[in-house]
């Protein structure tokens, strides 16, 4: 039994603190619940306990959730139904037990946490910007499996149950209180106190245990309330989820199913289906890999990717050269952690453009509520520009968004050097130009970086390091913790065409180019990709991209790799066309006078030699091709040591190109694959396509040696 | 005993402005507050200020807004600043930013502030327009009433008259004389020709022109984006005419007095929203800090005589005892920045200068003297630039230091006029 809980007792009211000995946060594990097990029993039997507190002795967390490394023990479906059902066994023994309990919430108060709240008599939170409440439990591929599925919708209705359970978004506290998901809202230093009151007017029965807050406004009466209405909320729901996961997320209506069971039956039915069906999801490839995902992630955060003991240094201000659209995402994405954001463009009207389109990404937010009107002026005040570089002086980093032409680069370098201080970094976002020749043009290449954000910035998640050989490490460490302040998933790789993420896109959207010249369709192949998981199709890729970068970036590709990357006659042609893609509202697809994309623009196939009459490739086949050279340019990278292991090239892939999440990543998918079977497919496809699909060398070695990149076994990272 | 010990006088480092713009025009959307704002966020940015090292924010406004009255604080709370730097607001008329000024470096000077930014704006597109006695009266007894019949009661005092919002004027509170009365009874009593107050114009918005043109009055100006769309920025202020000419401006009528009167449309200071901030530091905390000051304070005077008298001839009076505290002469000025509320005002001004009567009742002997016509508002005037009240002094500081810098010239006076018969006179000199 674990050693979680102390006891103290106040005027006959038990006030249990949660405090996970050794942990920065506190969570279930079976230890913990056979000690709250142990507890209440022990409650309910002493006579001068008139009901319990349970409050958290951790800072910024309630209760985290359940430990998932349990999870990882599971050997069997029926492993994690009886861990479900234990739990169940647990949460009604406190709902249903002599003593009330009073759950008074600091914090984060996710999955498990939540559901031991929902069992709970009475709900308190604090009033603090830490407190979220959710249930996360379909992000690794699961659903909530004590008791989430059947006593939340009890509590806050069917549709907003729904939506909490199948997105996992975090609920802050006001929205909680609205939804009827806490039952009070109260400043953080009187939590305590007064959930103790609630407690003793449970004992008196001035407050009845859990009484119902939920709406019962018209929208609940006609859907939530009644059979036919829950009948079109299932319906819908299940439709949109469809949609929305290409079916590829079993969770989602695993989730679905639960909930619904508890309607058609009783608590009980639907606590046991929710066992079952939390048990069957842990089995499934997609938990497995989600899980991985999450290991990965949380890995990453404790390793900076530079050597240990390099100190970053603070980050107080920050100037950003070109106010285009990556300039302007990363000054928005800046600006709400409080740094000024100086701009330096050619003209006062393109710094006024840049600040202009920094306030439609915050409006956005405004808009959705997200921040408030007075966070929204202060945040579009912390942007400043200039077009002469005054203000410079004191900035300690310096983000370059230029035009990507070396001498250009190379210009504003010289002129940002030469009113910069002396150890201020110069980070360079390019997407294609290796960072060790922007460096060459620089007086201190110790202090140049790469920053390589993808668009739109305020929306993806990676952030690309690259370091040089000459890239101090503080200058890394610095970079690496400013990125994670501005809310990014850091990846440090080493410098080199294409760094990593763009260098493993490169022969995926070539491949895809050379079906187009062999005769696919368009769509055909964007449907087979998007199919496999990946968010759009890589042609759709390059035209959201703009074929002009894409273009260019293939050249550098090619001029450094060769024959295995140069660029496809179709999607010369294209761009030879002055097609831009997206931006030039003309590309592969139509595009409307706003932008939105139509269906494939038919009068591209003009410019291919079979014209529109395509030939059909196999689904499979075109997957085959284009996940294999695309995993296999990952596995050079590491051989090269362009990335450092398999972990980051896993999250670079999902984070920022979108590879399939519920794949794990590039490596991840070659040990499910089995990387002998990755080998000889990449042999018959080189067999087929010389020279284009040689097997890295460090692939065909752990085929020998049957290795896998990450053990079978026990935590993946 | 100096107020100005060596080593520990107070040093101007820098001024920024937004561009001046008439009433009603480009920046109307922007309340002065944010105004504000963007001339010290500029001005931090631009003398790469550290943030922490700011003790103080002063600022002037004459109009201020009744929901936040505290302009200097409003300012002070943007999230450049750290929510510890002390700021008050201060009202001067059309003195404010000077008031702002001398305030800070009255505190620099005491030894309780280091560094401070102190200026001033306005929006005169802005000003805070009220309801009549009658109806606040109604909503004050409906706020207090305890029952509906109490409440439909009070609002049943109302009359027709009372729907009538009060708009503040531009107008003396004790003589009920306007600003423009006032400068035509200057002009008359002074005896200033319409021609001289035209050709006084002319010079004004050619010099401001100039200063345009050639990136002088440019450079002091923080570019403002320009709201709805915020896609185009204003970097220059948009009331300077450099077409304007001597027989245009002949033409104007005279607004003030339609039959004899000479004060027109032309030769006065149009409505202008606006602001404007200085960097104010501690000689040695300067030079700790690497910063190096444009100029330096050398002494300032306020004074004040009867509105109903000559309601804007002040500086006559305060200019001399600021030459005095600056131990100096006007001889000894290499340039004079002296705010045009209206020509008529200048000219009465220069001519209270050369008078013996002006001259004892400021407690001289023998006139100050003639101000060299050449060393006179050589970026222009408020006539052409425009006259945020609160902000100006911030304009004219900053013109006078960063000219007298260009220039090599020791020593400049600044003298500004302000409602209630107030005026003001510095004398700065070059670091």
């Amino acid at each position: 039994m674990s050693n979680a809980l102390t006891l103290e007792m106040v005027d006959g009211i038990a006030v249990l603190t949660f405090d996970l000995p050794g942990e920065s946060v506190n969570k279930f594990s079976p230890a913990v619940i056979n000690e709250f097990t142990a507890m209440i029993e022990r409650l309910d039997k002493d006579a001068s306990v008139k009901a319990a507190v349970l409050i958290s002795g951790k800072k910024g967390t309630f209760i985290a959730g359940a430990d998932i490394d349990q999870f990882l023990e599971f050997k069997s479906a029926k492993d994690a139904q009886t861990a479900s059902a234990f739990g169940h066994t647990m949460m009604t023994r406190i709902e249903k037990g002599r003593v009330p309990v009073v759950v008074a919430i600091e914090g984060a108060c996710l999955g498990g946490g939540l559901e031991f709240a929902l069992a709970c008599a009475y709900r308190v939170a604090a009033d603090t910007p830490k407190t979220v409440l959710a249930l996360p439990e379909v992000q690794l591929g699961l659903i909530p499996g004590a008791g989430g599925t059947q006593r939340l919708p009890r509590r806050i209705g069917l549709q907003a149950a729904l939506d909490m359970i199948l997105t996992g978004k975090n609920v802050r506290a006001k929205k909680a209180l609205q939804a009827g998901l806490i039952d009070e809202l109260v400043h953080p230093n009187i939590l305590k106190t007064i959930a103790i009151q609630r407690a003793k007017e449970l004992a008196s029965g001035a407050l009845a245990r859990n009484r119902d807050v939920r709406k019962h406004g018209a929208k609940e009466i006609l859907l939530d309330d009644n059979l036919i209405g829950r009948a079109v909320v299932f319906r819908q729901a299940r439709e949109m989820t469809q949609k929305k996961s290409k079916g590829q997320y079993p969770a989602l209506f695993a989730a679905i199913d639960a909930i619904a069971a508890g309607y058609s039956g009783s608590i009980e039915q639907g606590f046991a289906e929710e066992a079952r069906l939390f048990g069957e999801m842990s089995m499934t490839p997609v938990c497995k890999q989600l899980m991985f995902l999450f290991y990965a992630t949380t890995s990453l955060k404790r390793d900076s990717g530079v050597a240990a003991g390099v100190k970053a240094r603070p980050v107080d201000r920050i100037a950003v050269l070109g106010t285009g659209f990556m300039g302007a995402g990363i000054a928005a994405i800046t600006v709400p952690q409080g740094v000024p954001v100086r701009f330096k463009d050619t003209a006062a009207d393109r710094v006024a453009k840049g600040v202009a389109a920094v306030r439609e990404v915050l409006k956005d937010r405004l808009t959705k509520r997200q921040i408030t009107r007075q966070q929204f002026d202060d945040q579009v005040g912390l942007v400043s520009g200039t077009t002469e570089y005054t203000g410079f002086g004191r900035v300690p980093l310096v983000i370059e968004a230029v035009f990507e032409d070396l001498g250009v680069k190379h210009k504003v370098m010289a002129e940002t050097e030469a009113v910069l201080a002396e150890d201020a970094i110069f980070a360079t976002n390019t997407s294609t130009i290796p960072i060790t020749k922007i460096a060459a043009g620089s007086k201190r290449p110790a202090n140049v970086i790469g920053m390589h954000f993808f668009s739109p910035v305020h929306k993806m998640p990676l952030l690309e390091v690259i370091v040089t050989a000459h890239t101090a490490p503080e200058v890394a460490a610095t970079v690496v913790e400013f990125g994670r302040r501005i809310g990014k998933t850091v990846i440090v790789v080493n410098d080199a065409p294409g760094f990593y993420v763009n260098r493993i896109l490169a022969p995926y959207v070539n491949e895809a180019g050379l079906l187009l010249d062999a005769g696919v369709a368009i769509d055909a192949i964007d449907k087979a990709m998007s199919q496999f998981g990946f968010p759009v199709g890589p042609i759709n890729l390059i035209d959201e991209v703009g074929l002009d970068i894409a273009g260019k970036s293939g050249g550098i590709m090619a001029e450094a790799f060769g024959a295995r990357m140069t660029p496809s006659t179709a999607l010369t042609r294209v761009l030879i066309a002055g097609r831009l893609g997206r931006k030039g509202k003309q590309g592969f697809y139509t595009y409307d006078e706003k932008g939105k994309r139509g269906d494939v623009d038919e009068s591209v196939y003009q410019l291919y030699d079979g014209g529109t009459k395509r030939t059909t490739v196999a689904k499979e086949e075109i997957q085959r091709r284009l996940s294999l050279a695309m995993v296999n340019e990952a596995a050079r990278c590491l051989e090269e040591g362009i990335i450092k292991s398999p972990r980051d090239g896993d999250i670079g892939a999902v984070f920022g190109i979108g590879f399939p999440p519920f794949r794990g990543g590039p490596f991840r998918h070659m040990d499910t694959v089995g990387i002998s079977e990755v080998v000889k497919q990449l042999e018959a496809l080189n067999a087929q396509y010389p020279g284009r699909f040689a097997p890295a060398a460090v692939l065909v070695e752990m085929a020998r040696a049957g290795r896998t990149f990450y053990p079978a076994t026990g935590k993946p990272v | 005993m100096p107020i100005y010990e060596p080593g520990r006088r107070v040093a101007i480092i820098a001024g920024v402005r937004t561009p001046f713009a008439k009433a009603g025009t480009t920046l109307r959307a922007l309340s002065a507050i944010e105004l504000g704002k963007i001339a010290v966020s500029e001005l931090v940015h631009r003398t790469d200020l550290d943030p922490k090292s700011l003790d103080l924010l002063v600022f002037g406004t004459v109009l201020p807004s009744v929901i936040a009255p505290n302009i200097a604080r409003e300012i002070a709370l943007m999230p450049l600043l750290p929510k510890g730097v002390d700021a008050f607001s201060v009202s001067r008329a059309c003195a404010s930013a000077n008031q702002a000024i001398t305030d800070a470096a009255d505190q620099i000077a005491l030894g309780h502030v280091e560094v401070a930014i102190a200026g001033g704006a306005e929006s005169l597109t802005n000003v805070p327009i009220l309801h009549s006695r009658g109806f606040s009266d109604a909503l004050i007894a409906a706020s207090k009433a305890k029952s509906l019949g109490q409440r439909v009661q009070a609002f049943g005092k109302i009359r027709g008259k009372d729907f009538i919002p009060i708009t503040p004027a531009i107008a003396e509170p004790t003589t009920g004389e306007s600003m423009g009365q006032s400068a035509e009874k200057m002009a008359k009593l002074n005896n200033i020709s319409r021609e001289a107050q035209d050709r006084l114009a002319l010079a004004s918005h050619l010099n401001a022109a100039k200063g345009t043109a050639d990136g002088r009055l440019t450079a002091e100006i923080a570019a403002v984006s320009l709201p709805p769309k915020f896609e185009s920025a204003m970097t220059s202020d948009n009331g300077i005419r450099s077409d304007t000419t001597f027989e245009a401006l002949s033409a104007l009528k005279p607004v003030f007095d339609k039959r004899y009167g000479t004060v027109t449309a032309g030769n006065a200071s149009p409505l202008t929203d606006g602001a404007g901030a200085v960097l104010l530091m501690r000689e040695d905390v300067a030079k700790a800090r690497g910063y190096k000051a444009l100029a330096y304070i050398r002494g300032y005077a306020y004074a004040a005589l009867d509105p109903g008298e000559q309601l804007l001839q002040a500086p006559v009076l305060a200019a001399p005892l600021a030459l005095k505290r600056a131990g100096l002469t006007l001889e000894d000025m290499d340039l004079v920045e002296m705010h045009e509320a209206f020509a008529a005002q200048v000219l009465s001004n220069l001519a209270g200068f050369e008078s013996q009567h002006w001259a004892e009742r400021a407690g001289l002997s023998k006139p100050l003297g003639a101000v060299d016509r050449t060393k006179l508002n050589v970026m222009g005037g408020s006539v052409s630039i425009g006259h945020p009240f609160g902000a100006t002094g911030a304009r004219i500081t900053t013109t006078l230091v960063n000219e007298l810098a260009r220039r090599g010239g020791q020593y400049g006076l600044m003298t500004v006029c302000a409602a209630g018969g107030l005026g003001f006179s510095m004398v700065v000199e070059r670091a």
